[in-house]
């Protein structure tokens, strides 16, 4: 069964593409930056019509929230049978 | 064409009741077709107060008619009759007819001319949508269900208060803005924010929507938080504490829902998210904050229930909820995997999806007040979507590390009403202008800016970007977050039982005390009372008739005077 699996693995999960998985990415990450060249980014405030200010705040503010999220965790995280153990 | 002219929430409730009372087969019929009928009868309505009745000493409106009060209305007889076709087949029938008079509720207060209705309607909301939680089956639903009901009629109370001290202040029962200054209008906002799950209780919605059965979850994400969004903007629009309500929900949603292993609990932790969205734009309160608040809900419904859909579809057919247990599935359940995807993509407010026109409005009008720190956060907030409900649901449930799965595709009826709120979402997205006519204000908006395109695609594609990188650091745990209803899960029954273990101590000091003096007279009383007691012997003949002399010559000698 197991030896089976390994030969019908479908593509996606296959070790030998995940670089060009990543690289198909990164080139249309790069292409959403690029488009700006062409296109005029009208922004309501200045700054948000900056060269690539999505890309970095996007970025950035989710891997805030994914590390604030993480330090939450630690405070907030209970065993799925906290409320059934002493209730 | 014949003329409607019942209240369109009595049709959905007659179908409720209908459901138990025909024969197994004539159900479809009717779970499906009260629905449209109600439909039918909603686009008949026109505009302004169109039906009143007595009820104790008040005139209270039973239907009034608006743009938004229809758009809403319009969104939950669709989704009434989606949820049917998903659950038909699979759901019990106390379950459909619950569903049903759920969403009757939702349209009676949609439709409710003055706040004795609305709140009519509101508590027939808050009944079902208990029954539809306790559909789950499950002690844990019983259990949830019964937190859902306590906490759904302590608002309607609080909602119930101020209602009726706004009808002794003003005399007037009319839904009209109320402005913030008195402690009725105070307690009106509290009951209908409680609804909206705004902070600190937001925790209801998390605690018992995932309790649900896999079709129960779909009909809850649609009516009660909405309703509660329309009272909003009927009664609370421009309010500015709604702007920071509304953003609170928004990060709240995000980080509950980044931290969260159960997959339907993710959703609903986006439904509180979005929610927040729709409230900020009310606290806005611009003709362009509104429309963006209306269409955000109505597009909200459409591809939130989707995401249930999925979701309930992978339980339906796994029975797992958990994302450390799923993965891979996309292999073998293309059409979920696919339907969910275009959920997920719409609720982040991907380019040609409803949520792209719709959520952009919100921002907009935060951007056309000059609200920057506002649209700053919104700004974020979008992209904190599409990490926490548009990659991670679809990624963990559908790929991520292959779980060894193989489920098929559910049944028919579920793979048709994804595909149909899939195409709803798309179609939205891409013809803008069919749901924009539906607004209350005319718009004067243009989604579609090359502009608007590429720094939306941007902010989305870095978002997922940063998921990827930043993969380890969101390894799923088997674990819950703590929230307020610790606070009367853990914290309060602690409390109860420490009070019960001094009242017992002090009521046990008080018995044994009471139960000495009891002994002590018990004592003195069987001594005198008692078998044994002086008054209780029998006297000899002898001296009983030796009385009787005595008590006749009394007598006799009385008598001489």
């Amino acid at each position: 069964m197991k030896t089976d699996e390994n030969h019908h693995k479908h593509w996606l999960y296959r070790p030998e593409n995940r670089r060009p998985l990543w690289w198909g990415f990164i080139l249309i990450l790069g292409a959403t930056v690029l488009a700006q060249v062409a296109i005029h980014v009208h922004g309501h405030f200045g700054f948000d019509g900056w060269f690539g200010f999505n890309a970095i705040y996007g970025f950035t503010s989710c891997a805030l929230m994914v590390v604030f999220a993480k330090v939450l965790g630690l405070l907030l995280k209970r065993s799925e049978d906290y409320y059934d153990s002493d209730v | 064409m014949f003329e409607l002219t019942l209240p369109p929430a009595f049709i959905l409730l007659a179908g409720a009741i209908l459901v138990g009372l025909v024969r197994p087969a004539l159900r479809p019929v009717v779970v499906l077709g009260a629905p449209l009928l109600t439909l039918y009868a909603i686009w008949q309505l026109e505009d302004g107060i169109l039906q009143t009745a007595p009820f104790l000493n008040y005139q209270i409106e039973l239907v009034q008619a608006s743009p938004l009060r229809r758009l809403f209305a319009t969104i939950f007889a669709i989704m009434a009759f989606a949820g049917a076709l998903f659950a038909f087949r699979q759901a019990k029938w106390w379950e459909l007819a619950a569903a049903q008079a759920y969403a009757a509720g939702a349209i009676g207060v949609a439709f409710s001319g003055g706040l004795i209705t609305m709140f009519l309607f509101w508590e027939l909301m808050a009944i079902f949508s208990t029954v539809v939680v306790w559909c789950g089956g499950t002690p844990a639903a019983r259990r949830a269900g019964i937190r859902y009901a306590i906490m759904h009629l302590v608002g309607g109370v609080i909602l119930k208060i101020g209602i009726e001290g706004v009808m002794v202040h003003t005399g007037s029962i009319e839904i009209q803005p109320i402005a913030l200054e008195t402690f009725d209008a105070w307690m009106i906002l509290i009951g209908v924010l409680i609804n909206a799950a705004a902070p600190p209780l937001s925790a209801w919605l998390a605690d018992a929507y995932p309790e649900s059965s896999p079709s129960g979850t779909v009909f809850l994400s649609a009516f009660t938080t909405k309703t509660a969004v329309l009272a909003l903007i009927l009664l609370f629009p421009g309010e500015q504490i709604l702007i920071w309500i509304g953003l609170y929900m928004i990060f709240y949603g995000i980080i509950y829902a980044l931290l969260e292993n159960d997959m339907r609990r993710i959703l609903a932790y986006s439904i509180v998210n979005q929610v927040g969205f729709m409230v900020c734009g009310i606290g806005i309160g611009t003709e362009m904050a509104i429309n963006g608040a209306s269409a955000h809900a109505f597009a909200h419904i459409i591809y939130k229930a989707l995401l249930m859909m999925s979701a309930g579809s992978v339980l339906y057919m796994t029975g797992r909820r958990k994302c450390n247990e799923l993965g891979g599935l996309f292999q073998t359940m293309p059409v979920t995997a696919t339907c969910g995807i275009i959920g997920a993509l719409a609720i982040s407010a991907f380019p040609f999806t409803s949520g792209f026109i719709s959520k952009s409005m919100i921002s907009q009008a935060a951007a056309d007040q000059h609200l920057m720190t506002v649209w700053l956060f919104l700004a974020a907030a979008s992209a904190g979507v599409f990490l926490h409900a548009g990659i991670k649901f679809p990624w963990f449930v559908f790929f991520q590390k292959d779980s060894g799965l193989r489920p098929r595709d559910p049944p028919w009826n579920m793979r048709a009403a994804m595909i149909l709120f899939s195409a709803a979402s798309i179609l939205l997205g891409l013809f803008p202008g069919w749901l924009y006519a539906l607004l209350p204000f005319p718009v004067d908006y243009e989604p579609y800016t090359a502009g608007h395109i590429v720094t939306q695609l941007q902010l989305l594609l870095f978002a997922g970007l940063a998921f990827f990188v930043l993969l380890p650091l969101m390894k799923r745990t088997e674990t819950i977050s703590l929230d307020v209803d610790w606070l009367y899960r853990q914290a309060g029954p602690l409390v109860v039982g420490v009070l019960t273990r001094m009242y017992r101590a002090a009521a046990g000091r008080v018995q044994r005390k009471a139960l000495g003096l009891w002994a002590h007279l018990h004592g003195y009383l069987s001594r005198h009372h008692g078998p044994e007691g002086i008054l209780a012997r029998t006297w000899p003949t002898g001296s009983v008739v030796t009385w009787v002399v005595v008590l006749l010559a009394v007598y006799l000698l009385l008598s001489q005077y």
